[in-house]
C-alpha cells in the first residue's frame, strides 16, 4: 500500500493526520459552506453585513418554505424528474441491446461500430447544437421534455454503450455457448443470460446517467424554454432573476435543486464509482 | 478473450428451418444495434455533417439559407482583406488558458488521492465528501463560487482581509475573471480525478510496494517510479475526461459571468452559442463555423484517445 499505512507511522504523525483531515476536509468545502450557511439566514443579517458569521436566527424552514411554496422551483424539480427518468431508461436499454451486439458476435465492423460510438461521446456539444434545434423544431418537440429526452437517450448512447460492451466482453463466454448449445434463441440468450449478469453494469450506469442528465445545463438552454418543460438547472436562473440579491433565497434554491444527484450518489456510491471510472480500472 | 463462431445448432438435421433461424448469428446482432444506431444516426452521426453544410451558409434558422461559401470562416479567421474576429481570437486564447490549467486537476486529484489513501476510521465518509463536488450540477457550482467571490458578500474576500490582502472582485476583473472560473471548475474535476486515483490507488500490487520498500525506495521515488507507472489507465481516463471537460465548459462561464466582462472571458463554446441563439439575432451559419473549428480542435484529442484505445482492444485479442 501507497502511501506508507498510518499505523505503521509515527505517532506523532498519527495524531497530526486526524486532525489534518477535517480541517482539509472544511477547506475543501469552504465555498459550499458558506452557501449552506447563507441559505439558513434571515434576511436582516444581510442587511447588517452578518455575512459569514453564525446565523442571528435560524430560518431554514422559511427559507427552504418559500423555495418549495412561493416559487416556480416545485414544477421544475417536476420537470427534471420527468427528463431524467425516462432518459436513462432509454439510454440504459438502448445500449444494453447494442452492447450485447458489440459484446457477442463477430462481425464485419464490428469494432469501427464501437469507435463511431465512442468518438460520438466525445464530440463537442456545440456541432450538434444548431442541427437538433432545428430538427427538434421541426418535430414540433421545441420546449417540451420528450424533445430533450430524446436527444439525451441518442447521445448518452455513445457513452453507455462503450460502457456495457466492456462490461460484456469480460463475462464469461462459454456461458453464451452452453445456451446455443442448448438452442436457446437469440434474444432469450440476451435476456435470460447476459441482462441477469449485467445488474451491476445497469446500476452504475442508471445513477451515473441520473446524475449527468440531471444536470445538464446546455441542452435545457437551447431545447427548451419556460417553466413548462424547463429543468431545475435552467429554472434556477429564473428562480434567481425573481429573488435578485436576495442571497439567503438563492441559496436555498441552489441547495434544493443539487439535491437530488446529492442524494443518488450517496445512496449507491459503489456503483456511482464503478461507472465513472468506466469499469477500466478495477 | 476469444469469440468463437456460432456453435452449430443441435437442430441442424432437421431440413425446413426458417430464414431467420438459418441466419439468426448473422442477423440478431443488428436487430440488436438497430436502434441504438438509428437515435445515434439522427442526433449524433447525421447532425455533425449538418453544422458542416450550415457552415458555409448564411442562415437566422427560419428563412432560406444563404450560400456564402467559405466566407465564414474568412471573417472568422481573417483570410483575405478581413481581421481576425477579435471575439474569435479571445474565445481561442481562453480555451487555450482552459486546456492547460485545467489539466492541474490531475496532480491535484492525485495528491489528495495519496493524502485519503489510509485506513483509519472515517475515512470512507471523508472520501465521499471529498468527491461530492463533483455530483453537483455545474450551475450550482458556478452559482456557489460567484457568491463565494462577491465582492462585499463573498468569503473570499473576507479571507483575504484577515490577511491584509485587498479586496479583489474576481469576476468583475477583465485579467482575473477567465481564472476566477477556471478554479470553479477545478474544484469538482479535482474530485473526479481524486476518485480515479484512489481506484487505482486500490489495485497496485502490494508486493512490488514492499519488494521496493526493501530496495529502499520511498517517498517521490517510489511514486514516480513503482506507482505511477501502475496508475497509468487511471491516468489516461483522468486525462480524457479532463481535456473534454475543459473544452466543453460552457455552463460555469454562462452562469458565473455570462461572458463578461467586456467579453473577457468567452470561449469558443460560449461564443458559438452566443452567436447562434443571441438576442441580437440568429447567426446560425457563423455559429456553425464556430463550432466546426472546435471540432477539429477537439479532433486531434479524439484521434489520439482512440488510437490508445484501439491499441488496447488490439492487445486484448
Amino acid at each position: 500500500m501507497f502511501p506508507t499505512p498510518i499505523a505503521k507511522t509515527s505517532r506523532t504523525w498519527q495524531i497530526s493526520y486526524q486532525a489534518l483531515l477535517p480541517v482539509m476536509l472544511i477547506i475543501w468545502l469552504l465555498p459550499l459552506i458558506a452557501v449552506a450557511n447563507f441559505s439558513i439566514k434571515p434576511e436582516s443579517d444581510f442587511v447588517n453585513g452578518n455575512y459569514w458569521g453564525i446565523p442571528s436566527s435560524f430560518e431554514a424552514f422559511s427559507n427552504y418554505g418559500r423555495v418549495f411554496f412561493e416559487s416556480n422551483m416545485p414544477r421544475y424539480l417536476w420537470n427534471s424528474l420527468f427528463i431524467t427518468i425516462p432518459t436513462v431508461i432509454g439510454a440504459v436499454a438502448l445500449s444494453a441491446m447494442a452492447g450485447f451486439a458489440l459484446g457477442v458476435y463477430k462481425f464485419k465492423g464490428n469494432l469501427l461500430l464501437f469507435f463511431i460510438f465512442i468518438a460520438g461521446n466525445f464530440v463537442p456539444f456545440q456541432i450538434l447544437m444548431v442541427p437538433v434545434r432545428d430538427l427538434t423544431l421541426s418535430l414540433n418537440l421545441y420546449d417540451t421534455k420528450t424533445g430533450l429526452v430524446l436527444f439525451h437517450i441518442a447521445f448518452q448512447t455513445g457513452f453507455c454503450t462503450l460502457f456495457m460492451r466492456n462490461f460484456i466482453r469480460a463475462l464469461p463466454f462459454p456461458l453464451i455457448e452452453a445456451a446455443r448449445v442448448e438452442g436457446i434463441a437469440e434474444w432469450r440468450i440476451f435476456l435470460f443470460v447476459v441482462l441477469p449478469l449485467m445488474k451491476p453494469a445497469l446500476a452504475a450506469l442508471a445513477v451515473l446517467i441520473f446524475t449527468f442528465i440531471w444536470n445538464d445545463y446546455f441542452w435545457a438552454v437551447v431545447l427548451t424554454q419556460g417553466p413548462d418543460a424547463q429543468p431545475v438547472t435552467a429554472g434556477i436562473t429564473e428562480f434567481n432573476s425573481q429573488y435578485r440579491a436576495a442571497y439567503h433565497l438563492m441559496s436555498a434554491g441552489s441547495i434544493v435543486a443539487a439535491l437530488p444527484p446529492v442524494a443518488m450518489f450517496f445512496l449507491m456510491q459503489k456503483h456511482f464509482i464503478a461507472g465513472l471510472t468506466l469499469g477500466a480500472v478495477k | 478473450m476469444s469469440v468463437s463462431p456460432a456453435v452449430p445448432s443441435t437442430r441442424a438435421s432437421r431440413p425446413q428451418r426458417g430464414w431467420y433461424k438459418r441466419n439468426e448469428i448473422a442477423i440478431t446482432p443488428w436487430l440488436f444495434l438497430l436502434p441504438a444506431m438509428i437515435f445515434f444516426a439522427v442526433y449524433v452521426i447525421i447532425p455533425i455533417g449538418q453544422s458542416f453544410w450550415i457552415s458555409l451558409h448564411e442562415w437566422d434558422g427560419l428563412g432560406e439559407k444563404t450560400w456564402v461559401g467559405t466566407a465564414n470562416y474568412e471573417r472568422l479567421l481573417g483570410w483575405g482583406d478581413a481581421n481576425v474576429d477579435r471575439k474569435f481570437s479571445v474565445s481561442f486564447w481562453n480555451n487555450l488558458k482552459w486546456l492547460v490549467l485545467y489539466l492541474l486537476a490531475i496532480p491535484a486529484g492525485l495528491f489528495i488521492a495519496l493524502f485519503l489513501n489510509q485506513t483509519v476510521t472515517g475515512i470512507r465518509f471523508y472520501k465521499s465528501m471529498f468527491f461530492f463536488p463533483f455530483v453537483i450540477s455545474q450551475v450550482v457550482v458556478g452559482l456557489v463560487f460567484s457568491w463565494f467571490y462577491l465582492p462585499r458578500e463573498g468569503l473570499l474576500n473576507a479571507i483575504l482581509g484577515f490577511f491584509g490582502a485587498g479586496p479583489i472582485n474576481v469576476l468583475g476583473d477583465p485579467t482575473l475573471a477567465t481564472y476566477g472560473i477556471i478554479a470553479a471548475g477545478l474544484w469538482p474535476q479535482t474530485a473526479y480525478c481524486m476518485i480515479l486515483y484512489l481506484t487505482g490507488l486500490n489495485a497496485v500490487d502490494p508486493e512490488q510496494v514492499e519488494a521496493a520498500r526493501l530496495d529502499g525506495a520511498k517517498g517521490p521515488k517510489m511514486l514516480w517510479y513503482v506507482i505511477l507507472p501502475q496508475l497509468k489507465p487511471a491516468t489516461f481516463i483522468a486525462f480524457v475526461v479532463t481535456i473534454i471537460g475543459a473544452l466543453r465548459s460552457f455552463d460555469l462561464i454562462s452562469v458565473m459571468t455570462n461572458g463578461g466582462p467586456f467579453g473577457s472571458t468567452r470561449v469558443l463554446s460560449f461564443y458559438m452559442f452566443e452567436e447562434s441563439l443571441s438576442e441580437f439575432g440568429f447567426r446560425m451559419g457563423y455559429g456553425a463555423a464556430i463550432a466546426v473549428i472546435l471540432f477539429f480542435i477537439m479532433l486531434g484529442f479524439i484521434t489520439y484517445f482512440l488510437y490508445a484505445m484501439y491499441q488496447d482492444e488490439k492487445g486484448a485479442r
